[in-house]
């Protein structure tokens, strides 16, 4: 089970919400070697999923260019104090992660 | 017609070369300034503060006890303000201990495990990974308190006696010290403003800086990280994890920062 995500949401100007993510993942990018010279097997986030009461506004595919712990930025229109904002991640590997904030 | 015409052209040459060291005097300083501020928004210390809040109450290791009992140097389970008063005698061990010597002593008597094993664990690895997660979530709970260590007693004196000494011990393959790079005004190694540690170099930069998430390669480095690897860049052998030399280096810079504020876990390049 992978580690959670940070997600703070925060009411911005324009019926809009700002909504920062931390995610916690090693984004191996499949082009290292061990320091017994094997390849490190790639192993990243592979879709990201965010939803605002339920209803999904962004959906994105990442590939192994995306750094290790990952920070995401994006604004969501509509979004007020109270909303409901989810993120979902699932990694190459098959592993999931789910975590939700609330818009402040 | 040719000869003004070069001179014209040196003119404009010279022109263009002053607005290119000037946009350089600005780019080296302020432009690393931006760039951290940029990340600054996102640090990615917050997932290890996250881990290290929660291996604290986690009920661990053969006794299956938490570490809401360890005492940091305000009594026990006390975490607020304790980072920035560390490194500090502590009575029940007879030993000045800086945070993460501190934090190793409290796994091994309330958790029963093996101190020894885990200062021999390589720095991201095993236990010695949750020493790191433990030590930025402790010093997170200072984030913004001012560095007050104690000298009141004679081994905090003679601790920080001992790092000011070594402070200056030059030696290895390029006859180093720390001072070498730490003790005058405007040192940088590439572009990294090296600061001045033998006076209080403001807050949030030296010893008020770390633990920091490094960025280049995605990891948390703790205070003992960051001495290892400046003596790795000294090419000097590392005098081990917790060892007396590391600790007393740590009074040495911590009460020389007296009265800056700490803004640790930080984040670097």
């Amino acid at each position: 089970m992978a580690d959670p995500m940070r997600i703070r949401a925060q009411s911005a100007a324009g019926g809009k919400a700002t909504v920062r993510v931390l995610m916690s993942h090693e984004m191996e990018t499949g082009q290292r070697r061990d320091s017994a010279g094997k390849v490190i097997p790639a192993w990243f986030i592979q879709e990201v999923r965010a939803e605002h009461n339920g209803k999904q506004v962004m959906r994105a595919e990442w590939s192994p260019s995306v750094s290790k712990n990952p920070f995401l930025q994006f604004s969501v229109r509509g979004a007020k104090a109270g909303d409901k904002v989810t993120i979902h991640w699932t990694d190459n590997k098959g592993d999931k992660r789910t975590d939700e904030a609330t818009v402040s | 017609m040719k000869p003004i015409t070069r001179a014209a052209v040196a003119a404009a040459v010279t022109a263009a070369f002053c607005g290119v060291a000037w946009a350089q005097a600005k780019s080296a300083a302020d432009g690393i300034a931006e760039y951290r501020k940029m990340l600054e928004d996102g640090n990615p210390a917050e997932l290890f503060e996250a881990k290290g809040e929660d291996l604290w109450k986690k009920k661990r290791g053969p006794k299956n006890a938490s570490l809401e009992q360890c005492d940091l140097g305000k009594g026990p389970g006390v975490v607020k303000g304790a980072f920035v008063e560390l490194p500090r005698f502590f009575a029940d061990t007879g030993k000045v201990q800086d945070l993460e010597t501190r934090l190793v002593h409290c796994m091994a008597t309330l958790q029963g495990l093996d101190s020894a094993e885990i200062a021999k664990a390589p720095f991201g690895r095993g236990e010695m990974a949750n020493v790191t997660a433990l030590a930025t979530w402790v010093a997170s709970m200072s984030r913004g308190m001012k560095f007050n260590l104690s000298q009141a007693h004679a081994e905090e004196r003679r601790s920080y006696e001992i790092g000011k000494r070594v402070f200056f011990f030059r030696g290895g393959t390029h006859d180093f010290s720390c001072a070498a790079c730490h003790s005058a005004e405007g040192q940088r190694i590439r572009l990294q403003d090296l600061p001045v540690l033998t006076k209080n170099p403001g807050d949030g930069i030296g010893f008020a800086a770390w633990p920091a998430y490094r960025v280049s390669n995605g990891e948390m480095w703790s205070m003992q990280l960051r001495l290892n690897d400046c003596y790795r860049q000294q090419r000097f052998p590392f005098p081990g994890f917790g060892s007396e030399i590391t600790v007393a280096l740590g009074t040495y810079m911590g009460v020389n920062a007296k009265g800056a504020e700490s803004i640790a876990p930080a984040i670097k390049r």
